[in-house]
């Protein structure tokens, strides 16, 4: 993997630290007048998502990490791995329980994810941002009753609970936000 | 924010003319470049050479040895607003062309320019006093630390390796310079207040650059630093004008950049020549005129407060 210099830093490269893949987050420059210049950086540690950090002296440099993005859908679970297809080239790609860790109560079928690669294994799993699901379970709700009064928790197809508004029942299909894992709207079949 | 610029570009120069300095115009183009170790000029290239040049053309970092010519040959007061240029720097207080206010007064100490300058960011910004501390104490203040000891700047390294941050490279870091500066900016420049501005000054004579050593404590160098809100603002020097420790310190320039695998660069002559003839005793600083327009309009970053940043020039 080739190695890069601190100037050419920028948001989204990927670089190694510590043994571990991580994306630079910011990249600011601090340069005295009359001294030596440095970068501090924010990254993300790819495989712990946890974000640090690091001060670099200018001009040297780190190596670079081989981490690719793919947009890929996912086709099913075996039990073990979750598995995704590059629709265009048909190749499939196992995922373990590491890389889908919370994304897995938001994989349907077929939805395109984004999966992080480094040297060619998964090392995470994006679903899209939207994602709709059946409710499989919920209590029900008053008549009379709109949204806005607090809401109760529903169970998904997929094992995830999100709050739902009081009208929603069983069987509904709705759209789920998955950053924040909150209900969006309902939608009609 | 143009008008602001222009309204800021009026009250300078009205600041000088009432003080009877001189405003001067030098070249941006110039046949040298500095050998300073952490500055890179950018470099282009002439296509119909001269018979006195190279092909190779510098664009100057800063108009400071062009104005110590004029100053050696006039002996007169003079400043300038003038576009410069530097390799290697953009973020968010650099843009690699930016404008520098710089002003020498002839028979001033770097005291009396630190009042001046104080004088100027008050009148321009509205800001209250100026805190003014040495080098040392604003270390010992800040930190606990004297920097101008080996064994402190062994400590502040010790404090810099703490830090889950820095502790890769620092470690193996063994150049006091750039311990001291680092730390610097890591412990002290973040705990200057930052309602008044902050004069700093007695740098260590490691770091003089251009500033004279001071003649009762030679471990510090007459020179000075203004910061404010949080931003560098300006650099200063009672100026060295002998041009044999002049010439040492362009060749401990091109030493330090050799070790530090960087080209060493040609000694202006031309300054060298000056000093020969005789500078007069002056002190002189350059002020960052776009960070000084940053922190007047509240601005977060460079850009906001240029026509056009180099992303869209």
């Amino acid at each position: 993997m080739a190695n890069y210099s601190t100037s050419e830093f920028k948001g989204g490269l990927k670089i190694m630290q510590d043994g571990e893949p991580c994306s630079i987050v910011e990249n600011e420059m601090v340069k005295p007048g009359k001294g030596q210049a440095f970068n501090r950086v924010k990254i993300r540690k790819l495989i712990s998502g946890k974000v640090v950090e690091k001060t670099f002296k200018s001009g040297e440099s780190v190596e670079g990490a081989d981490v690719i993005e793919l947009e890929l859908s996912y086709l099913y679970n075996d039990g073990e791995f979750w598995h995704f297809m590059n629709n265009e080239t048909f190749e499939q790609v196992p995922a373990d329980e590491k890389a889908v860790g919370d994304a897995e109560k938001w994989l349907v079928e077929q939805d395109v994810c984004t999966l992080t690669l480094w040297e060619g294994k998964p090392i995470n799993v994006q679903p899209p941002n939207f994602v709709e699901l059946e409710i499989t379970e919920t209590d029900p709700g008053l008549k009379g009753d709109t949204a806005g009064t607090g809401g109760k928790p529903a169970t998904l197809s997929t094992g995830a609970v999100v709050r739902v508004p009081l009208f929603v029942q069983i069987g509904e299909v709705i759209k789920v936000d998955t950053r924040s894992g909150e209900y969006v709207s309902r939608v009609q079949k | 924010m143009l008008v602001k610029r222009a309204e800021l570009l009026r009250q300078v120069r009205q600041f000088f003319y009432e003080r009877q300095v001189m405003e001067v115009d030098t070249h941006l183009l110039s046949q040298f470049g500095v050998t300073d170790c952490h500055l890179s000029n950018l470099t282009t290239e002439f296509k119909y050479p001269l018979p006195s040049a190279n092909e190779k053309l510098y664009l100057q970092t800063s108009p400071e040895y062009a104005m110590k010519r004029i100053l050696a040959a006039y002996k007169h007061d003079i400043f300038q607003l003038s576009h410069v240029v530097r390799d290697d720097e953009v973020g968010r207080f650099h843009n690699p062309e930016f404008t520098l206010l710089e002003w020498y007064r002839v028979g001033y100490n770097d005291n009396q320019l630190i009042a001046e300058v104080a004088e100027l960011i008050t009148e321009l910004s509205d800001a209250p006093g100026t805190k003014v501390i040495t080098y040392q104490h604003a270390f010992i203040e800040y930190l606990g630390e004297d920097p101008l000891t080996a064994s402190g700047v062994e400590s502040i390294r010790q404090r810099l390796i703490e830090q889950p941050a820095l502790s890769d490279w620092m470690s193996r870091e063994t150049d006091e310079d750039t311990i001291l500066q680092v730390a610097f900016s890591e412990f002290i420049e973040k705990r200057f207040p930052v309602e008044v501005p902050v004069c700093v000054t007695e740098f260590p004579q490691s770091q003089a650059a251009l500033a004279k050593i001071d003649k009762r404590d030679p471990r510090v160098a007459r020179r000075f630093e203004f910061y404010y809100q949080g931003v560098e603002l300006a650099n200063g020097y009672n100026e060295l004008s002998d041009p044999a420790e002049q010439r040492v310190r362009f060749e401990k320039d091109n030493e330090w950049r050799k070790k530090n695998g960087l080209a060493a660069q040609p000694e202006d002559t031309r300054l060298l020549a000056a000093l020969e003839s005789g500078l007069p005793e002056c002190s002189g600083v350059a002020l960052g005129f776009d960070r000084l327009l940053m922190v007047i309009c509240g601005a977060k970053t460079i850009t906001d407060v240029l026509p056009f940043s180099i992303d869209t020039a």
